[in-house]
């Protein structure tokens, strides 16, 4: 099981920042996230859920992105 | 000649870079084992004449994707003296590391720091020469937009042009250490007025309405504003035409009059007062992409557009298509799912292109009063987006997505009137192009199908164009479609843009008398019975051309032809046979 403190981008609430500690993902994403500002280490603000199951808007850096919850789960992170 | 590339990420404005430096002279240009059409341009630089070739938008060379391939390809193969890679002066953080991606072609380097206005309204501030020595290449802090710093770009890419090639290795620590040095981002960087925006137009409730919202108003102004114009331009022409064209060829043979008249003016005329229009339009959706509402949209409409099997992205090129459908279909490049591209492809047609455009506001024009103009407009948006649902929906267990959907939300950008009216004047030539190679051939076309053999009266159904109307009666009568609509919808398989033109030869009529000839020929639910096939079977030849090349495989191209043919006999079927029976 997972620590309290380490979870994924997918289980933050609007406003909350965490620092990402690892990408899950296959190499030809990792290097579209990291190209995007997702990389280890970054710290990670979401700043909000689109309806019904919708993307998120997170914020990494001076870059707003939307990223879909599947895509989300694949972000480890640790909340600030 | 020197070449130099442009090359950098989505969303740095390498396309205003382009058109600031080359004052929008680009041509497409075909380049040997590249499969996509690249912008390229001459300039002045110092003394001598440069080329400069616009490259798709690349998050990353290491990846797999089509452009990512197109760059590298390019990069390698087409002796490239110089790059300039541009990236966007408040995202270098991520960004520096496609420069050091670029670094190992051994090619000279300029970069090139954009949007250097949103970079100092975030309080970012860049040392310049020490990020230079850093790195090791010249470095410029310019606004496109604005046109700021850009006669030291040239000074600096005459440099680089100059310079001995080296191959440099910047390795990430490198990189890392030279962020630190020189660029210096404050602890609370916001766009604050995009916060604002955003917490509106972004709303779980009233997102979605207010972007239809929008999109209706902006319908209603482009109408409100376009149609004076259009009916002035159709009076002017028949003023020319009964004031100076016809006592001039008074006294030619009947059958040249009547071709250079009847066939080539009217149609071209008759096309041509719907430019105005057209223009209005272009420029509305360029508004609406380049503030980056368009993304935003995509955002609003994912969760949605999932349940369909395609993505956000799907949805911004299916209003992509709106302007034309083929940069649309090339679009969908971004994805890696082949599944969702061609699911995407598959749809993208249904969108109401503005050659399709144009045959509706003659049409709606002709039959409806102007108060439920704009709103008959509207419903016929709303079918091209249901057709492509319902398309989707059908087809999505055969084309499986499984493409990530991680996309940048750009902030606001308010466009600068010469950017607009640059976007609107670049689409209006690309349509223009199309449509005057597409429109005499057609006309011509049509004429003489009309008026031939010569024994027949023109336009009655002993005319070649009259029997071909006979034989496929027994499928268009059910429709609502006559005869002469059915030559239309015949030329409107290789463009639409001929129809209008196509109707004028048959009628033998322009401009007001065209419009008077088919208010009196067909009821309002004829037309709009035909309007509704229009907008569903095959868009163009070029469509089905794109949809050929890009999807390369033939059974996918033959669904793309069919399957819009079948639903759109079944719509207008549905349609007229309801709206007759009520």
């Amino acid at each position: 099981m997972t620590p309290p403190s380490l979870q994924t981008l997918a289980a933050l609430t609007p406003g909350d920042s965490a620092t990402i500690l690892a990408l899950d993902a296959g190499q030809a994403l990792h290097h579209r996230l990291a190209a995007l500002g997702l990389r280890a280490g970054k710290t990670v603000r979401l700043i909000r859920r689109a309806r019904f199951g919708g993307p998120f808007h997170v914020r990494v850096g001076t870059t707003d992105l939307m990223l879909r919850i599947p895509d989300a789960r694949r972000i480890q992170v640790r909340k600030a | 000649m020197k070449r130099v590339a442009l090359v950098g990420m989505p969303n740095t404005g390498k396309s205003t870079l382009f058109n600031r430096l080359t004052g929008a002279q680009a041509k497409v240009g075909n380049w040997p084992g590249i499969t996509v059409d690249l912008y390229s341009a001459k300039l002045l630089l110092g003394d001598q004449m440069v080329q400069l070739v616009d490259l798709p938008g690349i998050y990353d060379l290491r990846g797999f994707s089509e452009d990512e391939q197109v760059v590298t390809r390019f990069l390698r193969e087409q002796s490239v003296d110089a790059a300039l890679v541009v990236l966007n002066a408040s995202q270098l953080e991520r960004q520096l590391q496609l420069f050091a991606q670029l670094a190992q072609f051994g090619i000279p380097l300029v970069l090139v720091l954009n949007m250097a206005d949103e970079a100092a309204a975030l309080g970012i501030t860049i040392e310049l020469d020490a990020l230079a020595g850093w790195l090791g290449v010249p470095v410029c802090l310019v606004s496109a937009k604005r046109g700021q710093g850009m006669e030291q770009l040239r000074t600096r890419i005459v440099h680089a042009l100059r310079a001995p090639a080296q191959a440099l290795s910047p390795d990430d620590a490198l990189i890392e250490a030279a962020l630190k040095a020189s660029v210096h981002v404050p602890a609370q960087a916001s766009h604050r007025l995009t916060e604002k925006i955003d917490r509106v137009l972004l709303d779980p409730w009233l997102g979605l309405p207010l972007f239809f919202g929008v999109m209706y108003l902006l319908f209603q102004a482009v109408f409100w504003v376009g149609t004076p114009l259009q009916s002035a331009l159709a009076e002017g022409f028949s003023a020319l035409r009964a004031g100076a064209l016809d006592p001039a060829l008074a006294a030619a043979p009947a059958v040249v009059s009547g071709f250079l008249l009847d066939g080539v003016y009217d149609g071209l005329s008759t096309v041509a007062s719907f430019v105005p229009l057209i223009i209005l339009f272009f420029l509305a959706m360029a508004i609406v992409e380049d503030t980056g509402y368009l993304s935003r949209a995509a955002f609003l409409i994912d969760a949605l557009m999932a349940r369909f099997g395609l993505d956000g992205r799907s949805f911004v090129m299916i209003l992509m298509g709106f302007g034309c459908n083929v940069p649309a279909l090339m679009g969908t490049r971004v994805m890696r799912s082949r599944g969702l591209r061609l699911l995407t492809m598959l749809v993208i047609p249904f969108s109401l292109c503005s050659a399709r455009l144009q045959v509706f506001l003659f049409f709606i024009a002709a039959l409806f009063p102007p108060r439920v103009a704009p709103l008959v407009l509207f419903s016929l948006y709303v079918m091209s987006i249901a057709a492509a649902m319902l398309t989707s929906l059908i087809f999505k267990r055969r084309f499986e997505n499984s493409d990530p959907f991680v996309l940048e939300m750009p902030p606001y950008r308010f466009p600068t009137l010469r950017q607009i009216v640059l976007r609107g004047w670049h689409e209006v030539r690309h349509f223009l192009r199309r449509a005057t190679r597409f429109i005499i051939a057609g006309v011509v076309l049509v004429w003489l199908l009309t008026h031939f053999p010569a024994s027949a009266a023109p336009g009655s159904g002993a005319t070649w164009a009259g029997q071909l109307g006979g034989w496929l009666s027994p499928l268009l009568d059910p429709l609502g479609i006559d005869s002469k609509l059915t030559i239309a919808l015949i030329f409107g398989f290789v463009a639409k843009e001929i129809v209008i033109g196509s109707l004028a030869v048959i009628y033998a009529r322009e401009g007001g008398a065209l419009v008077s000839a088919i208010a009196h020929d067909i009821t309002w639910v004829q037309a709009y019975s035909f309007m509704l096939f229009t907008l569903i079977y095959t868009p163009c030849l070029s469509t089905i051309a794109t949809i050929r090349s890009e999807a390369r495989n033939r059974a996918f191209s033959v669904l793309a032809v069919a399957w819009p043919l079948a639903l759109a006999w079944l719509v207008s079927f549905g349609f007229y046979q309801a709206a007759t029976y009520f």
